[in-house]
């Protein structure tokens, strides 16, 4: 089972080598793992997915809360969320498919923000579903290179965590 | 206060109470060492090898229940650390070990003696530190004692790179330490602790289960009330050991793969588990599936990953043992002692604890037996790892917390002779006794010169069989008798060796000496002595339960 966490991390040299080292140490997998700073510059968040039955994610959770410099963590199962992931995709684009890519990025709201003689490098936003819809529809042209920023995940309404 | 860094640092462990550190110098800290003449208030133990440090700071720290200091240099001298912080942190000993750096403008350079400390030591350490600015440093020495001395103890590294030691800062005392994401929590939940009396008043089989966690929080009298005003029978964990003293009537010695067939009997028949600050170590449980099924468990612990980490918990109770065990005290009725009871002593009597003496060679059980006799069970024991220190568990009689010191998560070879050392410095009261295995002494051999130039008279038995025992016993129950690697007959002449290092030496072959000797060692109070005990070459640890088998898989109990 696939869950959205947030981590709420004191902003200090070391945090993420600490975080990343606890999941690796003990055998959690992260699928994806996005970190900035917030509006507080005295704390940074990381977003992270993790798959695993809900013991795991319990023991996950609480050895995050055990890391001294982890101020909050909070997994999003079964709270509403708004979630989004950029992409770029880097794909072939000969002169005889250019149209047909257009119309594929138009569909997914998508946008091309570079152009070369063979490619088109697309932007696009959304859940993981669209941005892997998107991948799929556009492999077939042959995509060169593809950036994902992993998954960023907020509440729903006014709550924060 | 203008103070210099090592100035301050001093000035810091001086705040925190700390009377004796343990260390090595170095380049890099040269500073702090120079600083020392002024803070006669603390005491420099200069030990042989930093591994020697961080366990003789660790041993101080389980006597004493105090944070145990070490110091060393940087790059080789941190490393050598190592073994001494793991072993501190997987027993949860309060520890904070101060480290030197190179100058933090060379950090990341490869500079001399530079290795990158506090990436080294972040699996093993509670937390740690690396000072980049000396105005911090009175503050991070502040979180660091605190982090280390609450919630669920560790040891805390702190880097202090050598221009922090030579810098300059404006030096104020931290009068209160905040750490807005660190805020243990210590009170159990009323509503858990009603239903944890309520499961206690029903239950039929009841058992406590206690680890070192009732020894770190100083719970071992509301343990045994616990246990007195309920009739429930008290088995204990290695680092559990002192709990309850071991011949209370309700006390079933220690659980586990070399635990007793009783406390193995009584968990693996129980209604209801009470685990008290203890952490359902695999040495304890063996196979899980198997592991007390029967039974509804309340576990008690400060530290929440603990709780449902191995096995289903049904009643978690968050927080401090002894706060919690109070607060449980005020709800629990009294009981009477049941058929359960009976039955237990039933096992005790069928299945004790014990040995076939031999007619040609030294039974090490015996000499720990005689160890209970002439210190009237009135001594520390530190350990080192192998059997050894399993028959030291089974065979010493503790009568108070903090009196038995072993290495039980980490299993340290080396860590008996340090940890002894330490321990009686931080208990120059308390006799010592220091329980070796011939492989395990010689692996922090050096400390022996630590103790004679200090004078500390602890009192060293080597259990000498000549093998790597514990190692060889498994080769023998499980790999056809085929001892690859473990017979150590090469060997130092220990009595020759203690008397190079200026201590005493003894060596004892027969049953008849093994009283005399001890007594002997009894009386020398300003040298350590070593006793050389030539035992049985393969007598073997019993009883065990083989590694990830269950009770059923039971070996060599009468
Ligand atoms: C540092 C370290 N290395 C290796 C081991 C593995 N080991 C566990 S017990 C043991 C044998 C210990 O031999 P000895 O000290 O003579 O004690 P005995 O078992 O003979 O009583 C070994 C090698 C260990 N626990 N620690
Ligand atoms: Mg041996």
């Amino acid at each position: 089972m696939q869950h959205t966490m947030t981590v709420l991390v004191e902003n200090r040299p070391g945090v993420l080598a600490r975080v990343s080292g606890l999941f690796a140490r003990r055998g959690f997998n992260i699928e994806s793992l996005a970190v900035s700073s917030t509006d507080d510059p005295s704390i940074s968040r990381m977003t992270i997915v993790v798959a695993g039955e809900d013991n795991v994610l319990e023991q996950i959770t609480k050895q995050l809360r055990k890391l001294v410099d982890v101020a909050k963590v909070l997994d999003y199962q079964d709270i509403p969320i708004v979630q989004r992931e950029l992409a770029m995709i880097k794909v072939n684009a000969e002169a005889t498919k250019r149209a047909e890519i257009m119309q594929i990025a138009d569909i997914f709201r998508a946008k091309i923000i570079d152009i070369s003689e063979k490619t088109f490098t697309v932007e696009v936003t959304g859940s993981n579903e669209k941005v892997n819809a998107i991948t799929n529809m556009l492999s077939p042209y042959g995509i060169i290179e593809l950036v994902r920023t992993g998954r960023i995940a907020m509440m729903r309404g006014e709550k924060t965590p | 206060m203008k103070l210099t860094g090592a100035q301050a640092l001093l000035e810091c462990l001086k705040r925190e109470g700390v009377d004796t550190i343990f260390g090595y110098p170095g380049g890099y800290v040269i500073p702090l060492y120079d600083c020392l003449y002024d803070f006669p208030a603390i005491k420099h133990i200069l030990v042989r090898h930093e591994q020697g440090a961080a366990h003789a700071a660790d041993g101080y720290a389980r006597a004493t229940g105090k944070v145990g200091v070490c110091l060393a240099t940087s790059g080789p001298g941190a490393t050598n650390l190592i073994t001494g912080i793991a072993t501190a942190y997987m027993d949860s000993i309060p520890m904070v070990a101060i480290t030197g750096q190179a100058k933090t403008t060379a950090l990341g350079k490869d500079a001399f003696q530079e290795a990158d400390t506090t990436g080294i030591t972040m699996p093993i350490t509670k937390h740690n530190f690396l000072i980049k600015k000396v105005a911090d440093l009175p503050e991070i020495v502040a979180k660091a004692f605190h982090i280390a001395r609450t919630g669920r103890p560790g040891p805390v590294l702190i880097d202090v790179p050598q221009d922090i030691l030579n810098g300059h800062l404006d030096y104020k005392p931290v009068e209160k330490v905040e750490i807005p994401s660190y805020k243990p929590n210590t009170e159990g939940h009323p509503m858990q602790i009603r239903k944890a009396a309520r499961a206690i008043a029903s239950a039929k089989r009841p058992v406590l289960y206690i680890g070192g966690g009732v020894i770190s929080s100083g719970a071992s009298r509301e343990v045994v009330e616990l246990s007195e005003r309920t009739h429930i029978l008290v088995t204990t964990t290695l680092m559990g050991k002192g709990a309850i003293p071991e011949s209370h009537p309700h006390s079933l010695g220690m659980l586990g793969m070399h635990g007793t067939a009783y406390a193995n009997y009584a968990v693996a028949h129980a209604d209801l588990l009470i685990a008290v600050g203890a952490r359902f170590d695999d040495r304890v449980t063996g196979k899980l599936d198997a592991f007390a099924q029967k039974a509804k468990v309340i576990h008690i612990d400060i530290d929440p990953t603990e709780v449902g980490k191995t096995v289903h918990v049904d009643i978690p109770i968050v927080g401090d043992c002894k706060s919690v065990l109070t607060d449980l005290l005020k709800k629990v009725e009294p009981k009477v002692a049941s058929e359960w009871n009976e039955q237990i002593m039933k096992w005790k009597n069928e299945y004790p604890l014990c040995y076939k003496k031999s007619t040609d060679g030294l039974n090490p059980q015996y000499i720990i037996e005689q160890i209970n006799k002439v210190t009237d069970c009135g001594a520390i024991i530190a350990t080192g790892v192998g059997q050894h220190q399993m028959w030291s568990s089974q065979y010493i009689n503790c009568t108070f917390p903090r009196q038995f010191i072993s290495s039980g998560g980490l299993g340290t070879m080396g860590f008996g002779l340090p940890a002894g050392i330490g321990a009686k410095l931080g208990c120059p009261d308390k006799d010592v006794f220091v329980i070796e295995g011939d492989g395990s002494i010689q692996m922090n051999i050096q400390e022996l010169m630590t103790a004679v130039a200090y004078g500390i008279p602890v009192k060293i038995v080597i259990l000498n069989n000549k093998y790597l025992g514990m190692v060889r016993q498994w080769q023998e129950l499980f790999w056809k008798r085929r001892y690859s690697a473990t017979n150590i007959e090469a060997q130092p002449d220990f009595v020759k060796l203690a008397e190079a290092y200026g201590a005493v030496g003894m060596r004892i072959e027969r049953e008849d000496q093994v009283e005399e000797a001890l007594k002997k060692a009894m009386e020398i109070n300003n040298l350590p002595v070593v006793m050389d005990f030539h035992i049985l070459r393969e007598e073997n640890v019993y009883p065990m339960i083989p590694a990830g088998q269950s009770v059923e898989d039971m070996m060599g109990h009468k």
